[in-house]
């Protein structure tokens, strides 16, 4: 299971996208309330909202709030669509786009 | 545990009976627990609950008031604003002689005041109000309708506004933006750092961690008996 996030994780890219894959994947992960390791079995096409029952509108919400106070980012509204929040690998984008604007 | 009432006073000036669960064997530390706001009240209850076992085990009588307008109370909410429930813990203090108080979250921006105690995960008004609206601008978009935090303050400020199934009047709106705690209320703040693991109040389902209660009823009974 932990395979498709090895490699993964170990060609993300420099120490900034390192950071925000490990903080994304601890933020899922008390989110949906997983064990320790769990999520490290995520991989980019991993589904988000619309694939998992227990990611409603108000976790998303919870989701996106706790992003901005851990990444110390700004999410605007308009920035949040299906696309964005569809898989793993598109949110990771986002939030490391985000903090290289910053 | 039981489960018992106190009497409420309303913003009409009339006085409801308001459901509370209590462990009470009339204990010299008496400690009243106000609970989580919104969503956040379904999410943390269990554990709130859990802490209250454990304190009762240490000997402590605690008791856990229902706002009025949520939980099981006949109250709309929509007449309502953040001084009522801050006005009704207060009734709830004297009602069962508190000694010692627990804020979980968003319960610290509506404490009466007056009594010793903690507060658990402290949330600024603002953060709850933000978190409610997107969550509402996401549903809503799913629905194929657009709506911008602005837009829903706006019309809020002047009628009210639903936000995830609460009827929020236009007072509870502007208090919620405006709201903090208070500063020189005595209130220990217990961040989750002390408590250990991840928060529950985030979970997307409500959730239990024994071990958390554990931490949390631990600062308490230690703190209470210093």
């Amino acid at each position: 299971m932990a395979r498709g996030c090895a490699t993964y994780s170990t060609t993300a890219g420099g120490p900034m996208q390192h950071k925000t894959d490990r903080l994304l994947r601890q933020i899922l992960a008390d989110v949906l309330g997983l064990k320790p390791g769990q999520a490290d079995g995520f991989t980019p096409d991993t589904g988000l909202f619309g694939h998992l029952p227990e990611l409603d509108s108000m976790a998303v919400a919870g989701l996106l709030t706790e992003l901005e106070d851990r990444l110390d980012i700004i999410i605007d509204d308009d920035e949040v669509d299906g696309e964005l929040l569809d898989s793993f690998g598109s949110l990771l984008a986002f939030a490391e786009a985000k903090r290289q604007a910053k | 545990m039981k489960a018992t009432d106190y009497a409420c006073p309303l913003p009409s000036g009339v006085s409801v009976n308001e459901l509370a669960l209590v462990f009470d064997q009339n204990r010299d530390k008496r400690l009243l627990i106000i609970p989580a706001l919104f969503d956040e009240a379904n999410r943390m209850r269990r554990f709130t609950v859990e802490v209250m076992r454990r304190l009762d085990g240490a000997g402590i009588d605690c008791f856990l008031p229902d706002l009025p307008g949520c939980n099981e109370s006949l109250q709309g909410l929509a007449g309502l604003t953040s001084v009522d429930w801050s006005d009704a813990m207060q009734a709830a203090a004297a009602h069962f002689g508190a000694t010692h108080l627990l804020a979980i979250r968003g319960g610290g921006l509506i404490h009466p005041g007056g009594l010793p105690g903690w507060h658990y995960g402290p949330v600024k008004g603002s953060s709850i109000l933000r978190q409610m609206l997107r969550a509402r601008i996401l549903s809503s978009r799913e629905a194929g309708r657009g709506e911008s935090q602005e837009q829903l303050l706006e019309m809020g400020i002047e009628a009210g506004l639903e936000l995830g199934g609460y009827q929020l009047s236009a007072g509870m709106l502007r208090d919620l933006q405006a709201i903090v705690v208070p500063d020189g209320v005595g209130l220990t703040v217990v961040e989750q750092e002390m408590i250990g693991g991840s928060p529950l109040w985030l979970r997307a389902e409500p959730d239990e961690d024994r071990a958390q209660a554990d931490a949390l009823a631990a600062v308490i009974s230690i703190g209470i008996s210093a």
